[in-house]
């Protein structure tokens, strides 16, 4: 008893007494380096910690957030289908995204550079606890390991974004297969076209062109995407209505009642969400400054004013103001908000949400009901409308003349992040660029690839297998024994 | 021996419980039904999704009692659960042909 007492004691410390020590050596090599070479630039203990919550904000909106959010609308024989969906595509996701997408995503491509990256950190090659990724600011940088986490949640979130698509009626296996497919030719490829550049010590250091030159098809537009509207929800978004397409109308649809199961669950769902998306919108930052606080803020302006648009413009058109709206149009503002999280003013934010809740409230009511198709828990119409209108919108919110926060300008002042000099025709011009670069793209590619699973091994379960419910025929199991 | 099984709207249940429990029935068995009859449904929207919803929920009591005691068991039923309105229900009374009290054994209407 006395000896483990000396013992636990003792070991500290003796550790104390041996980083006094190192510390000590540490300072005296350190000491002529700085004379002969400016400093690299060290990780900020602030920027990096706030990056660690965002990663794991990001986790929260899809599991659960998201699959409670979505698996609230099905009914009750697919509970769990719809849960494991989400949680599974997100497993998938996040090895393929250390085996090669980070590399596809944020690395130089050489001749597909506009397109798609290379394989130099396949298998995070060269990455390290010492490696380092710049943010938005000259000199600023945080560890590259919880860059590439980050990314990997925006990696995971996305596909499983469309499954509300095609829900309660797609084949587990199909599903498994397509996530790869769709990850490695749309997904990693649109990051890359929209995200990738030199970084502000390039920018700043190079010449306009040469910077442009290096980037991204859509970041060479001039597009800006603050935190993902076009990468992830236009390109989920898209996806989804080619894939209730694809896939045809559930069985019953229009006939049956579909009625949500639990919309209490949904609730829980759409509050997680939105806590989640300011680790996706103020990280998407990348470090914490005020532009990842205006972030904040518009991501509480823009969703209040669409949940409150949505369910007034309910309210009148069909005589109550529904939960399910009010969460409805919250997402649709998180969607829409997105793109310009970092960009606009919290006034330009609320007028932002409000259309966004007005136009995706028609998208997912006339809209969907006119055409006729399936998209059983309406990603289409919350996620690429609300991002179209965003993606727009950006263009027009970040005008300093409006509020916004401007585009910066890294060729001036030295890239201290001066903002440029800004032409709405210019700006919108880009932003149509984007959009329409991201729709051909995931639209095309996602054909191809659902009609390559359901040639491999089949889109839809049996009619039997989808009356019955895909709980127990293809998991096994159900969701509530009571 | 009769059953006396009504249709109720679900939230008069108590106050038929009380009205049966005050002229002494002292049990009765009580089933979560859908159905529909002179009352309409209603209609349930989830965005674009309108369900005319045309089984409403209701409840089905029955209570076994004596022939003699039919009438009042009867009375007391409608009267708690009358509001006036359509849907209030139906009170069906069937014969029982026998009756059995599983723990003693005792029969017919010892039984009830």
């Amino acid at each position: 008893m006395k000896l483990s007492s000396v013992l636990r004691w003792g070991a500290p410390a003796l550790t104390a007494g041996l980083m006094l020590a190192t510390a000590a050596y540490a300072q005296d090599a350190a000491a002529p380096a700085a004379a002969a070479a400016p400093a690299a630039p060290v990780p900020n203990k602030g920027d990096t910690t706030w990056m660690l919550l965002s990663t794991i904000l990001v986790l929260l909106m899809t599991i659960p957030g998201l699959a409670l959010f979505y698996g609230g609308l099905v009914r009750t024989k697919n509970m769990l289908s719809v849960l494991m969906q989400v949680m599974a595509i997100s497993c998938v996701v996040m090895i393929i995204w250390v085996v090669y997408g980070y590399s596809l995503a944020f690395t130089d491509g050489g001749s597909l550079n506009p397109f798609v990256g290379g394989f130099s950190k396949a298998f995070l090659a060269g990455v390290d606890v010492t490696t380092v990724v710049e943010s938005f600011s000259r000199g600023v940088v945080i560890p590259e390991l919880v860059f590439v986490c980050f990314q990997m949640t925006f990696a995971a979130i996305t596909p499983a974004l469309i499954v509300g698509a095609f829900a309660e009626r797609i084949k587990f296996s199909a599903l498994l297969l397509f996530t790869v497919l769709w990850v490695t030719f749309i997904y990693f490829p649109m990051a890359h076209m929209v995200w990738f550049w030199g970084g502000p010590e390039f920018a700043a250091t190079h010449p306009a062109e040469e910077t442009v030159a290096t980037a991204g098809l859509i970041w060479s537009f001039g597009a800006i995407d603050f935190a993902g509207g076009t990468v992830v929800h236009i390109n989920a978004g898209i996806t989804a209505l080619v894939g209730a397409l694809v896939l045809g109308k559930r069985i019953g649809y229009g006939k049956e009642l579909m009625a949500p199961h639990s919309l209490t669950l949904t609730l829980v769902g759409a509050g997680l969400l939105w806590v989640g998306w300011f680790g996706f919108n103020a990280g998407s930052n990348l470090e914490a400054n005020g532009y990842a606080a205006l972030a904040m803020i518009n991501t509480f302006l823009a969703t209040a004013a669409a949940a409150l648009a949505w369910m007034f413009v309910e309210w009148m058109a069909k005589g109550h103001p529904s939960m399910l709206g009010l969460a409805s149009g919250a997402v649709a503002g998180l969607v829409a908000v997105t793109p310009a999280a970092g960009f606009a003013g919290p006034m330009g934010s609320i007028v932002l949400g409000l259309g966004a809740g007005v136009v995706c409230f028609i998208a997912c009511t006339s809209v969907k009901n006119a055409l006729g198709y399936d998209d059983s828990l309406d990603v289409f119409g919350v996620h690429c409308v609300g991002g179209i209108l965003g993606a727009i919108a950006t263009g027009i919110l970040v005008n300093p003349a409006l509020g916004g926060a401007g585009v910066v300008d890294y060729t001036l002042d030295n890239g201290a992040g001066t903002a440029g000099a800004y032409d709405m025709a210019t700006q919108l011009i880009a932003q149509l660029k984007g959009v329409g670069v991201t729709i051909l793209w995931s639209g095309i590619g996602s054909f191809i690839i659902y009609k390559i699973v359901d040639v491999v091994i089949g889109l839809r379960v049996s009619e039997d297998k989808e009356r019955e419910g895909l709980d127990v025929t293809e998991h096994g199991e159900r969701a509530y024994n009571l | 021996m009769k059953l006396v099984m009504a249709i109720i709207k679900p939230f008069k249940l108590d106050e038929v419980r009380d009205a049966l429990t005050g002229i002494g029935v002292h049990g009765l068995t009580v089933t979560e039904v859908k159905g529909y009859g002179r009352q309409k449904g209603h209609t349930e929207i989830y965005r674009g999704a309108e369900y005319a919803v045309s089984f409403l929920p209701k409840l089905k009591i029955e209570v076994a009692v004596a022939a003699g005691s039919v009438e009042k068991v009867v009375e007391a039923i409608a009267a708690a659960a009358k509001t006036g309105q359509i849907g209030d229900g139906k009170i069906f009374v069937h014969s029982i042909d026998q009756a059995v009290r599983i723990r003693t054994g005792e029969t017919d209407n010892d039984a009830l």
